[in-house]
């Protein structure tokens, strides 16, 4: 609908319009540079910021879990296969409660972040 | 009481091939994720296949899907995540659609089985360990290395790093999965509390009202979490993507 009004009336602007058309069109992408800049910058914008809260709850649940659990596999199976039960498990236990830790303390903030 | 756990239920419904005595078969489960990829597909083909300038409200829901998705690499990558554009936004759609197709009734959730989601945060993991040595070399292990500990606890460290860096994509496909099951499980134990209230006569009936109400809302929580999940599941790649491409800064 909008389309086709423009187009009849290109058709009968001369040719010397073309030149305002084409500085309203950049003044436009201006604006528009300027409208989009700020939501790359700050992407955390007030309307998905209890989302991310939420999503970092849902996060926190299972990271200690899986440090646990890593931790208890990895020594289970060094006892296994070197035969030094217990001592795999304990060793491995307790570094992944600390792996755990670590993780939850990472995603609650705590820790600084490996890549910084 | 129906058994809340029946619709986990892995079903064959026509063989397919045989490799070593073990029979292929296209289950239930292949049936939903075969959905999932088509209706995807089908929504993305149709919805952008106008090109309007000023889209109409299918090119909307497309086009906000992607935004959402650029954003949200955008802002943990920085512009170079794009390239794993394509990965993570498949992702993300397949797990949405599976979560939501699930929580329509008589249909199977294909996420809530450990196998899916352990292989969809495997395929992460993979791709970060493989694209940060590739692009990044023995750089990559310096990960597991953080500045400015004492060399005599280095060791130490270095092995809870590693460990940490190990349990990623258990955390990552456990969380997916539990919550996908455990909310069917409430929604279906809550359900047949409705009938089995309905069948002991009028106090009955007006106290199933009560599970009723519970089971609403419910389902508007398993529409949240089903969105959160999918949400949780990209931004997690993308952290994990974004140590890949710049690891030790």
């Amino acid at each position: 609908m909008a389309d086709g009004t423009r187009g009849k009336g290109d058709r009968k602007n001369p040719p010397d319009d073309e030149a305002a058309l084409s500085a309203r069109l950049e003044s436009l992408g201006d604006r528009l540079a300027t409208v989009r800049r700020p939501t790359e910058n700050d992407s955390r914008s007030p309307q998905t910021a209890d989302t991310t809260g939420m999503a970092r709850g849902l996060r926190l649940s299972t990271e200690l879990v899986a440090g646990v659990l890593v931790g208890a596999a990895i020594g289970w199976l060094l006892d296994r296969w070197l035969g030094i039960s217990p001592w795999g498990l304990i060793v491995f236990l307790l570094l992944g409660f600390a792996a755990g830790v670590l993780n939850v303390m990472r995603v609650a903030g705590v820790a600084p972040d490996r890549t910084k | 009481m129906a058994d809340p756990v029946q619709q986990f239920e892995i079903v064959k419904l026509f063989p397919v091939a045989k490799i070593g005595g073990q029979e292929i078969a296209f289950t239930n489960s292949a049936a939903f994720m075969v959905l999932a990829v088509v209706g995807i597909t089908g929504f993305l083909l149709t919805s952008t296949a106008r090109r309007a300038v000023v889209p109409g409200r299918m090119q909307s829901l497309a086009e906000l899907s992607y935004e959402f998705v650029a954003s949200t690499i955008g802002s943990t990558t920085g512009k170079e995540g794009m390239r794993f554009f394509p990965f993570v936004f498949s992702l993300f759609m397949f797990v949405l659609v599976a979560n939501l197709v699930g929580l329509v009734p008589y249909t199977f959730t294909v996420t809530s089985h450990i196998i899916i989601t352990v292989a969809l945060a495997m395929s992460v993991f993979l791709t970060v360990v493989v694209y940060g040595v590739w692009k990044h070399g023995l750089h990559f292990f310096g990960l597991f290395v953080p500045k400015g500990i004492p060399i005599f606890i280095l060791p130490l460290i270095v092995f809870i790093e590693v460990l940490s860096f190990i349990s990623r994509p258990i955390s990552h496909s456990v969380r997916l999965f539990a919550n996908m099951l455990a909310g069917h499980i409430t929604l279906k134990v809550f359900a047949s509390f409705i009938t089995l209230l309905g069948g002991l006569g009028a106090v009955g009936i007006a106290s199933a009202v009560l599970p009723l109400a519970m089971v609403i809302g419910l389902t508007a929580l398993e529409l949240l979490v089903a969105f959160l999940q999918a949400y949780v599941f990209t931004i997690l790649t993308c952290i994990y993507l974004n140590d890949a491409l710049h690891p030790g800064h």
